[in-house]
């Protein structure tokens, strides 16, 4: 079976689709609740970003996803995880290994700790063909200059025995990616990939994956707290708080007009030239502790505009609608004011 | 305009090399890392200097030397008219009170095992004639109140507070002497998005009710540009260019600023096709084996024979002399000039309707 066979038949579906997710980790100190209730998809060629601060359970679902989450303490306790029509949540440990890395890949933030010291970056971008491929050493070591030069590491050949701390972090995440890309997966989760890195390197890395993704028409998750990057390289954004979505648009929707009071506080918070010498807005609070999650909205205590319902009843996660009732494609909020907050100005 | 009062800080050539040796009975030096090279600045009274710059450029280690935690190679650091670059014992011990730090990352820089009482009540035990011993307590508490955190919290321990508000204790105690310097070194990048903006105005607010001037840190541009009455860039331990923020942000003159300002991300999708970005090649040379010339020049679209033989000094360009564009401000490049494409952000995100300036502070 080659990949455009297996890719043409997995079109009808989306590429991947997670469902009602649920993740909850067992601590000493109570259960936390990480993720309550995430649903998304992704289509082959698509970039979803997901946005959110630290303890938003951005990451908990992306290793769910991936199949990488620390049991104990962490537990997926319901939804489906759907990769091209099939669920991974279903799936036996040998059946999932096989998807994980070939089909579906990761790419994390700090590359010098996701590295292995003692092994030359050669040896570990070639392990993947032995593994995966079965190719001998020699061959594997070919494939590991190839995707070196793939990913502009400048000399591929001479830096192929050298080992990570050799080169610099801009570098490091390119290998990284390189990592990633090797086996030609479907579908690659980025975590924070640039946050560690200077912002000239910066937009070298996310240019090197937007144009990678493109040409491997791969879906792409990236995860972030960064709502600059999220604007550049992103076709459609999941905003999520407190192990939930609260909102997913289109890219330039979202920015123009935000249906979440959580998002717009986001978005306010990001300091301007024209207000500049005034006060930032801040959202007030902190975010929730995920054992003690606040019932009915869980932004309800932060939230400029909550009201009673908003502490008695959890908003779902409703679509968005012009004033005459169109759908507005891919919008939804988990708001009860969400149409107030649509247009506010 | 803070920048035309009398100086409160004076910064004259700074420089420091970190010496790099070989062996270890028979310590050869082979080598020194030029950490910041020949840097030069005033700050006024209740003034806001933003150092920006990328990993490795010597901001922190300017940090450093500001406050005494490094001793410089050369170069003189005068506050208030005095020179206190070499000061020792009881005359330091006096300068150190008035300039004070706070640091990066709350999580490691408060003394898991100390109450928040004691950690923002030590500076007092080294400097006791702030505070008499028995009304410690109460000035800890004040300083609890300042900053925003509940004042009955003086016997809880560090891990019982979030990142935020773990800032706000780093910044009592950086308070804690009254201080007319405050140097924050990155004071807001460990924290989330949605608290950065509460310790930023927290800063804005305490300097207006103190007078207190800062040196600001960061990486964060427009963080920076947000706090700071001036900006300098700092490339590979010097200064490439400084200014007010108009002039940084809007006439950058110096490639490398140009480059860094057009690879931000910026958080407008609609700007995303409108942007004009200059990708610079290649990664930060080492600072121990820094280019001759322009330390710039191995990544400047600009670079000339020039470039590698003359070092290009931190003034205005003698082309802008006379003349009052916002170009006209110091810039070390031999080829100084504003970029001829510029690209205007539009309108950007849309803003609260309903901001409620109490509550933005309010831990409640």
């Amino acid at each position: 079976m080659t990949i455009t066979e297996e890719r043409t038949a997995g079109r009808t579906a989306p590429l991947l689709e997670v469902a009602d997710l649920r993740v909850e980790f067992r601590t000493r100190d109570g259960v936390a609740k990480a993720v309550n209730g995430v649903g998304y998809t992704v289509d082959a060629g698509e970039t979803l970003a997901v946005l959110g601060e630290s303890g938003s359970g951005k990451s908990v679902t992306a290793q769910a996803v991936m199949g990488i989450l620390d049991s104990p303490p962490g537990y997926v306790t319901g939804g489906r995880i759907l990769f091209q029509g099939r669920d991974l949540l279903t799936m036996s440990a040998e059946q999932r290994r096989r998807v994980r890395g070939a089909k579906m890949a990761m790419i994390f933030q700090d590359a010098l700790s996701s590295l292995n010291p003692v092994l030359s970056v050669g040896a570990q971008l070639g392990e993947m063909f032995q593994v995966h491929r079965g190719m001998s050493r020699k061959q594997a070591r070919t494939k590991a200059v190839e995707l070196m030069e793939r990913v502009r590491i400048p000399a591929a050949k001479e830096r192929v025995g050298d080992y990570p701390h050799q080169f610099s972090g801009g570098m490091r995440q390119r290998i990284m990616i390189a990592m990633a890309l090797a086996l030609e997966p479907e579908l690659i989760i980025a975590d924070e990939p640039t946050t560690a890195l200077d912002v000239t390197v910066q937009a070298q890395v996310m240019d090197l994956l937007a144009e990678l993704r493109r040409e491997y028409d791969m879906g792409l998750i990236l995860i972030t707290h960064d709502l600059g990057v999220v604007a550049d390289v992103a076709d459609k954004i999941a905003v999520m708080y407190a192990g939930r979505i609260v909102e997913t648009a289109p890219v330039h929707e979202l920015y123009k007009r935000p249906a979440h009071p959580y998002t717009r506080g986001l978005l306010d918070s990001i300091p301007r030239v024209d207000l500049k010498g005034q006060e930032l807005y801040a959202i007030r609070g902190l975010p929730p502790n995920l054992t003690a999650i606040p019932s009915g909205c869980a932004f309800h205590p932060r939230c400029p505009r909550a009201r009673d319902v908003c502490r008695t009843d959890d908003p779902p996660l409703h679509p968005v609608t012009e004033d005459d009732g169109t759908r507005i494609p891919g919008r939804a909020s988990a708001c009860h004011f969400w149409r107030d907050e649509l247009h506010a100005r | 305009m803070p920048a035309e009062a009398e100086p409160i800080l004076e910064v004259r050539d700074l420089a420091k090399l970190y010496p790099l040796t070989r062996g270890v009975v028979l310590k050869k030096q082979i080598g020194a890392v030029r950490a910041v090279d020949t840097v030069s600045f005033d700050l006024a009274r209740g003034e806001t200097l933003g150092i920006v710059g990328e990993s490795g450029c010597g901001k922190s280690t300017v940090a450093k030397l500001l406050v005494h935690l490094e001793r410089p190679t050369a170069g003189t650091i005068r506050f208030k008219g005095e020179d206190i670059t070499r000061l020792s014992g009881r005359a330091l011990k006096a300068v150190r009170r008035n300039i004070q730090m706070v640091f990066q990352d709350p999580y490691t820089s408060l003394n898991p095992r100390m109450t928040v009482g004691d950690i923002i009540g030590e500076p007092f035990e080294i400097h006791p004639e702030v505070a008499p011993k028995g009304d410690r307590r109460r000035r800890v508490q004040e300083l609890l109140d300042v900053v925003g955190l509940n004042p009955e919290y003086v016997n809880r321990y560090p891990h019982q507070f979030s990142g935020g508000q773990r800032q706000r204790i780093g910044i009592a105690r950086g308070l804690a002497l009254r201080p007319e310097i405050i140097v924050a070194d990155e004071p807001v990048s460990a924290l989330d998005v949605s608290v950065q903006a509460q310790v930023v105005n927290l800063l804005e607010r305490l300097q207006a009710e103190f007078d207190l001037a800062y040196i600001f840190i960061a990486h964060d541009l427009s963080v920076v540009r947000h706090i700071s009455d001036r900006v300098a860039v700092m490339y590979l331990g010097r200064f490439a260019e400084i200014g007010t923020g108009t002039q940084i942000y809007e006439h950058p003159t110096h490639p490398y600023t140009q480059a860094l300002l057009s690879a931000v991300p910026v958080p407008d999708p609609a700007a995303r096709d409108r942007r004009d970005r200059i990708l610079l090649t290649g990664d930060v040379p080492s600072p121990a084996d820094p280019p001759s010339g322009c330390r710039f020049r191995t990544r400047c679209w600009k670079a000339q024979a020039k470039c590698a033989q003359e070092v290009p000094l931190l003034a205005v360009p003698p082309w802008f002399h006379g003349t009052d564009t916002p170009a006209a401000h110091p810039s070390a490049c031999h080829f100084a000039a504003e970029r001829t494409t510029e690209t205007a952000t539009e309108d950007g995100p849309p803003r609260h309707a309903d901001r409620d300036p109490e509550a933005e502070l309010g831990l409640s």
